[in-house]
């Protein structure tokens, strides 16, 4: 039914919902109302996770705990909703994973990397559903989620102060401070490309882009899906 | 003997506070100029050798503070409760030690609290601005209204001595009294001491009380005997004199060099400036490559092409299997295959 039983047929990178519409522009449809509001709920829970935290991180911005009503609601909170967001984030990962999965055009994307940002899109290679920059996005917030709820849990004193000794709780909230720091750029990086690749933003919006904007970014994919049924997906 | 304190006056301007928020020379996750003038350090210093174990100090601090300890179990130990709890800010540690070179089986009874650290760990981690002050005269305490519970003080402290409460959700500590240093009294402890072995007054003052109970340690064959006042925090305001100076870990893990931990340094210092550092250019880069290079727009061209793909291979032709095959090994032409 799904990819996982047919590989040979469907190739990783098309998932459940990923279709072409011929029309003027050409619609392709990327995302599924599930996997939208899945990314959301992940998307918002970061950025109050990111907020509390720094509210936490120094005290040039502790007036953010205001936005969760006090510092002590902002401690509360906190490891809360990083529960929510690793819990979404796990069926996000689930969701995705195939279709992140590290393939030969990866390198040479890479390698082209410079031509990307200088706006050379014509000397990238032909990549699938999501190019190495993505995957990289993805996996390294798939690593850094995991590096913050083990930590995160640790330093949580108020239901696990006895599990770990204080030397441990130290170092947990060292590599916490150092994850949520790299999490937050590496969540800079995921929303500047989204804002700088114009037509991005629909797909998690209306779950749709045009047919230019794959052509453009991701025409491997597109080629699957043409070369595939254009409205349903195998059955 | 020790002078005793005397006991407070009576008259009306003896109850005005001799320190107060002009004193605070330290402030959690705030800057503060320290005060131009700082006021006489105060200590306590606990004489193990005179202990006698009986909490008189416990029960006081209880009572002064008006805490109530929950009702607990008998460990069949003379510690009770077994470790500081938000609400026993002092406990009486018993460790029974065999003395390697005498043989002699030592009881070994040390008063465990906050020691009022000259560079206070607890403070250095707090997050909270104001949530712990440290006062001219030595005193650090906590601001409860300012507290949020984090529990950051318990790994910046050196001597694990913060608890937060399950109650209020905030961290407790002795106080040093400074409700009582305030106007004129020693601390609770130091007044129920029936051997003084606790006593109170200024830095300097304590000082020289040790160094004379220290000579009359050494001259009672405790050659080792000493003043515990760790350098590596500054020294303390709550002092002991050992009778085992060298090593201060026999009595129930005293740290033998107490200092803020490398790792607590590391998180409140050079990750603080690295990581907003980072931040900040992650996103200056961002927003300057914008302005350089502009948006990545898709072109009329880009449309069109993807219009002849679609249209072009029309509506599912032949089996979906092959996927056309990826050309990855070079950079793809703009014209592409589909015209
Ligand atoms: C995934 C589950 C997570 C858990 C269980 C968790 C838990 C915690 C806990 C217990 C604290 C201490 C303060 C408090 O008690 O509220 C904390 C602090 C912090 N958290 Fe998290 N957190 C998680 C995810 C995140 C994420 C995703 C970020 C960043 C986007 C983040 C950023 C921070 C920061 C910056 C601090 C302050 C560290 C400091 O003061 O140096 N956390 N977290
Ligand atoms: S729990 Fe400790 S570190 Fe956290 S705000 Fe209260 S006093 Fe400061
Ligand atoms: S002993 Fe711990 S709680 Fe007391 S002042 Fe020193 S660091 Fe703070």
């Amino acid at each position: 039914m799904t990819a996982v039983n047919l590989p040979p047929e469907v190739p990783a990178d098309i998932q459940p919902g990923d279709a072409v519409r011929p029309g003027r522009p050409v619609h392709v449809s990327r995302y599924t109302l599930a996997a939208r509001i899945n990314h959301w709920i992940t998307a918002i829970s970061l950025v109050a996770l990111a907020l509390s935290g720094m509210a936490l991180f120094t005290p040039r911005l502790f007036f953010l705990t205001g936005l969760f009503g006090g510092g002590q609601w902002t401690r509360t909170l906190h490891p809360w909703i990083g529960v929510v967001l690793f819990c979404s984030f796990a069926i996000l990962f689930v969701r995705f994973w195939r279709a992140n999965l590290p393939a030969r055009v990866d390198v040479t994307w890479l390698a082209h990397a410079n031509d990307l940002l200088a706006g050379r899109e014509e000397k990238m290679p032909e990549v699938g559903k999501y190019n190495a920059g993505q995957k990289g996005v993805f996996w390294a917030m798939s690593a850094l989620i995991i590096v913050l709820i083990v930590s995160g849990i640790v330093m949580w004193d108020q239901y696990f102060y006895d599990l770990t000794t204080i030397p441990q709780k130290r170092v947990a909230i060292l590599v916490h401070a150092m994850a949520a720091v790299v999490i937050i750029c590496v969540w800079i990086v995921h929303v500047y490309a989204a804002i700088w690749v114009k037509g991005t933003m629909g797909a998690m919006t209306r779950g749709e882009v045009t047919g230019g904007w794959a052509w453009r970014h991701h025409r491997k994919w597109l080629r699957e899906l043409v070369s595939r049924k254009p409205r349903a997906p195998a059955e | 003997m020790f002078p005793p304190i005397p006991n407070p006056s009576v008259s009306p301007d003896a109850a005005k506070p001799r320190f107060g928020e002009k004193d605070i020379m330290r402030r959690s996750a705030s800057e503060v100029t320290p005060p131009a003038q700082r006021l006489t350090e105060v200590a306590k210093l606990i004489d193990v050798s005179k202990c006698i174990g009986c909490k008189a100090c416990q029960a006081a601090c209880l009572e002064w503070n008006n805490l109530t300890e929950e009702i607990g179990f008998n460990h069949g130990v003379y510690e009770n409760p077994m470790d500081l709890t938000p609400n026993t800010f002092t406990l009486m540690r018993f460790t029974e030690w065999e003395n390697p070179e005498t043989e002699n089986l030592e009881w070994l009874i040390r008063k465990d609290g906050c020691m009022h650290c000259e560079d206070p760990g607890c403070l250095k981690a707090c997050p909270a601005p104001g949530a712990i002050v440290q006062y001219s005269n030595g005193i650090v305490d906590f601001q409860h209204e300012n507290c949020i519970g984090c529990g950051y003080c318990i790994k910046g402290c050196p001597f694990n001595i913060p608890r937060i409460s399950k109650v209020d959700h905030t961290a407790y500590k002795c106080t040093l009294c400074s409700d009582r240093v305030a106007v004129g009294q020693g601390p609770a402890c130091q007044k129920a001491c029936p051997t003084q072995a606790i006593v109170f007054g200024t830095k300097q003052e304590m000082k020289d009380w040790a160094d004379f109970r220290i000579k009359d340690l050494k001259s009672r064959g405790f050659e080792n005997a000493g003043l515990y006042d760790p350098q590596g925090v500054g020294g303390t305001h709550v002092m002991y004199v050992l009778h085992h100076a060298d090593q201060p870990s026999i009595y129930a893990n005293l740290p033998d060099n107490p200092r803020i931990s490398p790792i607590v340094d590391a998180w409140k210092g050079v990750t603080k400036y690295v990581g907003l550092a980072a931040m900040g250019f992650a996103a200056a880069a961002g927003f300057l490559h914008y302005v350089v290079a502009g948006p990545n727009r898709v072109t009329a061209e880009d449309e069109e092409n993807a219009e002849k793909l679609t249209e072009g291979k029309g509506p599912a032709k032949g089996p979906p299997s092959a996927p056309p095959p990826a050309p990855p090994s070079g950079p793809a032409g703009h014209e592409g295959r589909a015209t």
